[in-house]
């Protein structure tokens, strides 16, 4: 019954090739407008850690006057994404969760062994050892550095791929040495090709962008005074001079993660964070309370607002397309199966129930959903190699179709020409036969 | 024109006329939202920088390490860039504008205030800044050479000698009165300093439409240092036409000076603003394709309902122009009909266009529409409605009176 009622929806819309053509036309651009615009919401604001954004958590410690007007940088509730040094290193010396790494980008310049090649500059990402499991980095060669290394200040990097291909030609590069900054460091690790979108561990700077080029342990880098290279973010008092007027500044430049398994063991956490908090007002660092808090990577996406303004106004005008779309392949439809409201009549004549013809004129609208829906998926892949010209390279790495989105594109027109379809087809199913018959 | 019988006729066909007004205000609410959003980033991304763009560059350095002569080689790598031929003015800053990368702080007028008068992105220039950035300087003096101060980085802390703010600034701090000569507090409000010169505008570093420092995009501050850090910006103004001549000249002439150091790839201002602007600019282009292809859909729309009516009415059409109706007449009936539903259809979608224009304020902090817009959109939809309807009307017009008298359709 099925194939013989697809047999006569292919038929009919035949016999009317304009206005199928239009009905197609219609839903394919709507899909192609709002599934251009959802493939880069769904980038944006996609889970980049599906299997532990819930165990990954960013924390924040409120270090500045909560007195002061929402500050430059901050969140909605006005607390700063970063954290000081101090507060870094007291927590990471707690060790209170299983695994934690305070961490801040920052670069070096790489001089090649090879004296005709020039210098060149490697952005590098300051971290414990940590970092690697917690974040499920992917190794190529070698392994992440140890906590002895963290200990030790040891002068190792970890490479990612690009870079290790850059350098080393893509070969096992563990043991040989870079000089970076006119110091040597040892190759311990290469990564496999890994850069989360949006890149939740640093939303500062290039939420968007690409992972670091490479890793060197953050104790290390510190000794070496290594300037951050993200958000700097002061309040009031910038410190005293120096580097160890920097450190112990109420400035603000590291990101802190810790992974905690399980509710309680987030529970405890907490109260450790509200713990050392009152413990410093106490200590008469702040003569406010601090304010603490624990996200996961999801909250933390959330509040830290990753997906743009225009991202969000693009996807209001394209589904709001979509809309115009529909209420046009409604119209189009009802116009279509009205027209051919005598023919409903003889078929109604004939013994075909209310119940067969609104199958025929849905399965009929379901046809024209499902070639909308191909075409549309035709102009979402032309919309999105558009987006990718006349948008930024940061913003053009969002565009990349997955198999979710194809899905959610075919399941979208087809609901598309069925709620088109509904009323249309209803209507076709109260046609009268004698009526009809009557005007022949 | 009567208008009676048509309305009779639209009632028989009551959905089919819902449902082009419906688009018919659906369009006219996105379009003129759509192209308000596409004049607000375009007039965004035009907006001067202050700085002379067709002749100024920059040329980033990293030195490799922390060499201790930092000083020595910053200076000799200035001086060099100095006596380049075709350099009018070349000074080294911390910073530049459109650059996405900076320092900012905040401006006081006592120092026991709590909360700052206004916040300002900060330049670190010597005597040629002015000359070198090509700003205009509307009110005061430039720095003389004995102001300016050396600055090992961010962390040595000297207090400015004098300072040089935009106009915007200096009208934000001392509203009605004239700045010049008054002093502030500067460098984490510790030091009092006077101002000594007024410039017309330069824009802060970061500049894009959902930039976090939109809410003073024109105030900065220019303070007289000798900047000399790891990494720093050579910036660079030539004569015109010499842009691309001196470049190569500079960066050659630098690594001849020293190879112990990264240069990146030297960024014309022009360029800067592209790379700044490239995303307000896209959206807008986004937007206009967009909008386009709403237009599209919904003039094809109504051509494939008109047509529909046409066919559905022949034998009515027939008897009236047997009747002695003239073609014109039946034209006429389809463009009166197309536009009392394009009618009711404005008068929604002008409400729906304000109604999504103030969500869009209170959840994007987007501004207000202005009414211009409603009535372009409104005008635009009526005519794309008469365009669209002029192709089935004149097809109903050639249906031949005979038909009527034949019977069947």
């Amino acid at each position: 019954m099925f194939s013989y009622y697809v047999n006569l929806a292919l038929r009919s819309l035949r016999r009317n090739v304009v206005l199928t053509a239009l009905m197609i036309a219609a839903i394919g651009v709507g899909i192609g407008a709002s599934m251009t615009t959802l493939t880069v919401f769904r980038a944006m604001s996609g889970d980049p850690i599906p299997q532990k954004s819930r165990q990954l958590f960013a924390v924040q410690i409120g270090n500045w006057d909560p007195q002061l007007k929402r500050a430059l940088g901050g969140d909605p509730e006005g607390l700063q994404p970063q954290l000081t040094y101090i507060d870094s290193m007291a927590l990471m010396k707690a060790h209170i969760a299983p695994r934690q790494t305070a961490m801040y980008v920052t670069g070096f310049a790489l001089t090649p062994s090879n004296p005709e090649l020039r210098p060149f500059q490697v952005q590098t990402r300051a971290t414990y050892t940590d970092f690697f499991p917690m974040f499920q980095v992917p190794f190529r060669y070698g392994a992440p550095w140890t906590a002895a290394d963290d200990e030790n200040h040891a002068d190792i990097v970890v490479l990612s791929a690009e870079l290790n291909d850059k350098v080393f030609g893509g070969a096992n590069s563990v043991g040989k040495t870079l000089n970076l900054d006119g110091h040597d460091y040892r190759v311990v690790g290469v990564t496999q090709h890994w850069s989360p979108t949006p890149k939740f561990y640093d939303l500062n700077n290039n939420q968007f962008g690409k992972a670091e080029e490479m890793y060197v342990p953050l104790t290390r880098a510190i000794d070496a005074q290594m300037f951050s290279w993200g958000n700097y973010n002061c309040s009031g008092d910038i410190g005293d001079p120096g580097w160890e007027g920097r450190l112990h500044s109420e400035c603000v430049w590291f990101q802190f993660w810790v992974e905690l398994p399980s509710a309680q063991s987030a529970a405890r956490y907490r109260s450790f964070l509200s713990n050392y908090a009152s413990d410093l007002k106490h200590a008469g660092r702040f003569d406010w309370l601090p304010r603490t808090r624990l996200r996961d990577v999801r909250e933390w996406m959330d509040k830290q607002q990753v997906v743009t303004k225009s991202a969000r106004i693009l996807v209001l005008v394209s589904f709001s397309f979509l809309f115009v779309c529909l209420l046009n392949a409604m119209g189009l439809m009802l116009a279509k199966i009205m027209g051919r409201a005598a023919d409903i009549g003889v078929r109604r004549a004939l013994g075909a129930n209310r119940y067969a013809i609104f199958s025929q004129c849905l399965i009929e609208a379901g046809v024209i959903g499902l070639a909308g829906g191909i075409l549309g998926l035709v102009l979402t892949a032309l919309g999105l190699w558009g987006l990718r010209v006349v948008l930024s390279e940061e913003v053009g790495r969002l565009t990349h179709l997955s198999v979710a989105d194809v899905s959610i594109a075919v399941a979208l027109s087809l609901t598309t020409a069925l709620m088109a379809g509904l009323y249309p087809t209803w209507r076709a199913a109260q046609v009268q036969p004698a009526w009809q018959l009557k005007v022949q | 024109m009567e208008i009676r019988p048509i309305l009779s006729a639209m009632r028989r066909n009551k959905v089919g006329a819902v449902l082009i007004a419906l688009q018919m205000a659906v369009t006219l609410a996105i379009l003129c939202n759509g192209l308000f959003i596409v004049e607000q980033r375009l007039s965004l991304s035009e907006r001067p920088s202050g700085l002379d763009e067709a002749n100024v560059f920059v040329l980033t350095n990293q030195w490799v390490g922390n060499p201790a002569d930092l000083k020595a080689r910053t200076q000799s790598d200035v001086a060099a860039l100095r006596s380049l031929p075709g350099v009018v003015a070349a000074t080294v800053t911390n910073s530049y504008p459109m650059s996405h990368g900076g320092s900012s702080e905040g401006v006081k007028l006592n120092p026991d205030q709590k909360e700052s008068t206004a916040a300002t992105a900060l330049y670190f220039v010597d005597e040629q800044g002015l000359r070198t950035m090509g700003v205009k300087l509307i009110a005061g003096r430039n720095f003389n050479a004995d102001e300016v101060m050396d600055k090992a980085g961010f962390d040595i802390q000297v207090p400015p000698t004098a300072i040089i703010i935009t106009r915007l600034l200096a009208e934000k701090l001392f509203p009605g009165q004239n700045a010049l000569g008054k002093s502030v507090y500067v460098q984490f409000q510790k030091h009092l300093v006077p101002i000594v010169g007024i410039v017309d505008r330069l824009q802060v570093p970061w500049v894009q439409g959902d930039s976090w420092a939109a809410g003073f995009s024109e105030n900065s501050t220019i303070e007289p240092y000798h900047f000399f850090a790891n990494y720093s910006h050579y910036m660079i103004r030539t004569q015109p036409g010499r842009l691309a001549s001196v470049i190569q000249e500079a960066q050659k002439q630098l690594y001849e000076l020293s190879r112990a150091r990264v240069l990146e790839k030297a960024v014309p201002m022009l360029e800067a603003r592209r790379e700044a602007y490239k995303d307000d600019r896209g959206l807008a282009i986004i937007l206009i394709v967009v909008c386009t292809a709403l237009l599209a859909v919904t003039a094809f729309g109504i051509v494939g309902l008109t047509s529909y009516w046409v066919a559905q009415r022949r034998r009515q059409i027939g008897i009236r122009r047997a009747l002695g109706a003239t073609r014109n007449a039946i034209i006429q009936y389809f463009q009166t009909e197309n536009f009392m539903i394009a009618i009711s259809g404005a008068v929604v979608g002008v409400a729906l266009a304000v109604s999504l224009n103030l969500w869009m304020v209170s959840s994007f902090s987007m501004a207000r529409l202005q009414t211009g817009y409603a009535f372009i959109g409104a005008a635009v939809v009526l005519l794309l409605g008469q365009a669209a309807v002029l192709w089935p009307a004149i097809k109903a017009a050639s249906i031949p009176p005979a038909l009527a008298t034949r019977g069947g359709a």
